[in-house]
């Protein structure tokens, strides 16, 4: 089994920046990422993105360049397509390679680079065919130039006026755009907006995506509630409330965003500590100062380690890297403390947009009727019906009901799921807690792992 | 403060199925369990209900299981109507397979012995050479040589059948308390003091059914619990058409299509972490067994810890110097939920294990 | 419907979906390429088999299951298109699903 100095999972921003800074430290480095090509989400398919679409993309994509070519660069050993079924606690890390079966290797420390997901969005409607969420078109945008004409969009958060800004300059502008942040969100923010000043380039540009997309005459919805998505077996329609009037509007294809939230699998397969994020509203690994979390060499960098941004990631993935280099015995103090100062300056606008974007009530606390885990069909109501029959939290739930057994192995219902039990117990979410996540990370086909190196068992004695 | 009937400590396939055959007698009954995580064997639980090859040695266990196998049916469709949960209870028989010639052997001269110890008529199990085996089990492997199959075997969801007793345990007027780990018990005059951090709860009777937790309760009580963990590991595959007719001791197809595949055996004390190596070990007899699984993707995987006596027999006992304190202790929380609702439920109503119950005593033990 | 913002498509493979021969762009997840091609519906759901398609289209939700080449359960999003893929709506596992 190879081993390294440093085991980066993830290849967005986070990871790339990490690998770069701890070669250039004289460190042995290993990048495994899900994707054929670096970048994450965020950057996806930059190194092979056409002049035509970086242009609709914007200048914040392209930034991603530079950093997939430094990381092509740097000695770290990335295999792509790698997919990290588990990890032991003693940092012996599985993973599995496109169908050609699975590897092994071991780490010191362990950098979990694994970003974000989008916060699950349970609304009526929501299974059918033709909704996806708002970061899946921007997916088609960047890795295949696939655009919609029939979209509405509906939601609240950066991203979806970004994919709004973004299908606009492409001349497929959505058909409308549902908003779904209460009235009075942006004076709760106002108190956050001196902060934000001094990080006035974000607020530049969101003000100008704004202002262009209100230009363009897309129609705008604000305040919208009691939204639902109708039709029989794909979608075909949205309604909801907005301005004291019921909407509908018909449509092929409706994408829904709430924000992302970190992507938690990986730190709760370790069994690190993770406190609920009120702000965020969303679980976050508890961190020291330098990233790492309550597991001694293990750190989160990037969204993971809190929703922070594309700057922020490769800032947090630098500093990571430096604290290990540091730990090894290599002198970095005085870059990680530039690091952390940049870190803070990035930082400053983010107050201003989790109050102003915060989730809509709706969507965390979802009617009775709600679908929430979509892979065993599960709704709201039979969730809050287990936890008058008892269940104290989210894995007697998942016992109870299958809730989470699925495919997507908790994912798309987990935060719901803690959202609606601490609802019903009148507890602190935090209380709650999560699906205690277990191998393998994705699934896995059995030949493939029986392959691995294996331990013999005793088995039935009868 | 009001006294209850009987204190069941824990809300686990044991103590739930204790406290909803109390519940059933019209005793009042109070069920105390700890939080959402805790070693819970019930969850991590292959969802056999076995007999064939249990208590070589002891017959009366043989016995005591054989005689849930006979409840079990009753007790499932009880369970329906009382709850509308459906614990996809099937006895459509259980093949034990070997894949060496050596474990046929040996499997061999066990049916035997408990087949002279029941008698053919009570017991019904037999062996299978490959041939036979072929005919109720298409998709065999080439390293499957043998095997046993009993009548009386069959499996059920583990996971609905906690979900029914507890619904049917609180539809019988029981009080479930979550969040309630028991740190003491005492006595105060006539009747057992149950305490947690924040209340106190009073009952004639109480029951520990805590699982591994019985060890520290059993002092409190005058009661010695020798017990351990045993740790065991499952995988659960997607859920596929169904293909397998009937289960088998370490591969079964639930309801909903998935295919558990187990076992393991490990002395890893409390430790409950899914290993990789032990997950390729499973995967790899799996295969042997049925070479259709191996495209199969693991969806999850399970790590649970037994709880295992020397003997790898049951422990029922009440207490000399506490009359009124029992404890129930198994491993076999499906296969036994009839036993223990049906049957010793009722002797604990009575406050007097039935005579035949003596050889469950852990007094065995200090031999 | 979706579209390609480069219309032509410059070095075609040829997917079969549901006995449908489609030519898309070489590069492009069995995902897109469906979506491309005006499919909505990839799955039938394991419970109430109503259809499913993608949602999250980063490996993360798994709604978009087909079955490639007589596999079932993969993942579209994940799996690039190859020449002759034969892909088709993944059906639910069992038949009436009695809970």
């Amino acid at each position: 089994m190879k081993s390294f100095d440093v085991a980066i999972i993830g290849a967005g921003p986070a990871g790339m920046a990490s690998a770069i800074e701890a070669t250039r430290n004289g460190l042995s480095v290993i990048v495994l990422d899900e994707q054929p090509a670096p970048g994450g989400q965020i950057y996806r398919a930059i190194e092979t993105v056409s002049d035509q679409r970086a242009a609709i993309l914007g200048t914040d994509y392209l930034a991603g360049r530079d950093l997939a070519a430094a990381f092509r660069n740097c000695g770290a050993t990335y295999v792509s397509g790698a997919t990290v079924w588990n990890i032991d606690n003693g940092l012996k890390i599985n993973y599995s390679r496109a169908g050609l079966g699975s590897d092994q290797i071991s780490a010191t420390s362990l950098v979990i680079a694994t970003g974000a997901i989008e916060r699950p969005t349970p609304m009526p409607g929501w299974t059918l065919p033709g909704v996806t969420t708002a970061g899946a078109l921007q997916i088609l945008l960047k890795a295949h130039g696939a655009v919609n004409d029939d979209v509405v969009l509906v939601g609240s958060g950066p991203l979806l006026y970004l994919v709004a800004t973004q299908m606009l300059t492409a001349r497929y502008a959505p058909r409308a755009i549902v908003e779904t942040t209460p009235a009075g969100r942006l004076i709760k923010a106002a108190r956050h907006l001196p902060r934000a000043l001094t990080a006035f380039s974000y607020l530049r540009k969101g003000l100008a995506m704004k202002r262009k997309l209100h230009k363009s005459g897309i129609p705008f919805y604000a305040n919208a509630r009691a939204v639902a998505i109708e039709g029989t077996t794909t979608a075909q329609a949205v309604i909801f409330q907005s301005g004291g009037k019921s909407h509908r509007i018909e449509t092929t294809a409706v994408a829904l965003h709430q924000g992302v939230i970190p992507n938690q699998q990986i730190t709760r397969l370790l069994r690190c500590e993770h406190d609920w994020n009120a702000n965020q509203h969303c679980f976050v690994p508890r961190l020291d100062a330098f990233f790492q979390t309550t597991v001694e060499n293990i750190y989160v960098a990037g969204d993971g380690a809190g929703i922070g941004g594309a700057v922020s990631a490769a800032l947090r993935g630098r500093l990571v890297a430096l604290r290990i280099a540091e730990k090894q015995g290599k002198d970095t103090i005085a870059r990680q403390n530039d690091v952390l100062k940049k870190l803070k300056a990035d930082q400053a606008i983010r107050p201003f947009l989790e109050t102003l974007y915060a989730p809509s009530p709706e969507n965390l606390l979802p009617a009775d009727d709600v679908m929430v885990c979509r892979c065993e069909e599960i709704t709201a109501g039979q969730i809050r019906h287990a936890v008058d029959l008892g269940a104290p939290g989210p894995n007697q739930v998942k016992s109870y009901l299958r809730c989470g057994m699925g495919p997507c192995q908790g994912r798309m219902c987990g935060p719901t799921v803690t959202q609606i039990i601490a609802d019903h117990r009148k507890k602190e979410v935090g209380e709650i807690d999560y699906y205690r996540i277990r191998p393998p990370l994705k699934p896995l086909a059995l030949a493939e792992l029986a392959a691995i190196e294996s331990e013999p068992t005793r088995h039935t004695p009868l | 403060m009001k006294t209850v009937d009987t204190i069941v400590v824990g809300g686990g396939l044991v103590g739930i199925a204790v406290a909803y055959g109390l519940a059933r007698l019209g005793q009042t009954v109070e069920v105390m369990d700890e939080g959402d995580i805790a070693y819970r064997a019930s969850r991590g639980n292959f969802g056999l209900v076995w007999f064939q090859g249990k208590g070589d040695g002891t017959p009366e266990y043989s016995r005591w299981t054989r005689g849930s196998t006979e409840v079990w049916p009753e007790f499932s469709e009880r369970l329906r109507d009382e709850t509308g949960v459906d614990v996809n209870y099937h006895k459509p028989g259980g093949v034990h397979l070997c894949l060496s010639e050596d474990a046929l052997q040996s499997h061999a001269a066990l049916i035997r012995r408990m087949h002279d110890v029941h008698g053919a008529a009570n017991y019904g199990a037999k062996i299978l050479n490959r041939q036979e085996l072929d005919e109720i089990l298409p998709g065999l492997g080439p390293d499957v040589i043998g095997g046993s199959w009993s009548p009386h075997d069959g499996h059920a969801s583990p996971l609905y059948l906690l979900r029914a007793l507890h619904s049917g345990f609180q539809k019988l007027g029981g009080t479930y308390h979550a969040g309630a780990r028991v740190e003491r018990i005492d006595r105060d005059e006539a009747r057992f003091v149950v305490r947690t951090n924040s209340s106190s709860h009073y009952a004639d009777k109480v029951v520990l059914a805590a699982g591994l937790g019985n060890r520290a309760l059993g002092n409190m009580v005058g009661l010695n619990v020798p017990i351990s963990p045993l740790k065991g590991q499952i995988l659960v595959t997607e859920r596929v058409k169904s293909t397998l007719s009937m289960p088998t001791t370490f591969v079964r197809q639930t309801e909903e299509g998935s295919f558990l595949l187990g076992d393991s055996h490990e002395d890893a004390g409390f430790d409950t972490t899914s290993k990789s190596a032990i997950m390729a070990d499973i995967a790899n007899r799996a295969i042997r067994t049925f070479p259709f699984l191996k495209d199969l993707r693991v969806v999850r995987s399970w790590a649970a810890l037994r709880i295992m006596t020397d003997d790898g027999c049951p422990i029922y006992e009440q207490s000399v110097t506490h009359p009124g304190a029992f404890t129930v202790n198994c491993h076999s929380g499906v296969t036994l939920a009839g036993a223990h609702a049906m049957t010793l439920a009722p002797m604990i109503a009575q406050g007097r294990l039935e005579d035949r119950m003596s050889v469950f005593s852990a007094e065995r033990f200090n031999v | 419907m979706f579209k390609r913002v480069q219309t032509d498509i410059s070095n075609p493979v040829s997917i079969e979906f549901e006995g449908q021969k489609i030519d898309v762009e070489q590069g492009e997840t069995v995902a897109a390429a469906l979506m491309l091609a005006g499919k909505r519906k990839f799955q039938e759901s394991a419970v109430s088999h109503a259809g499913r398609g993608p949602f999250c289209l980063m490996g993360v939700c798994f709604e978009c299951l087909v079955e490639i080449n007589g596999t079932p359960n993969r993942q579209a999003c994940m799996i690039l298109a190859e020449d002759g893929m034969k892909i088709r709506i993944q059906k639910a596992a069992i038949e009436e699903t009695d809970r």
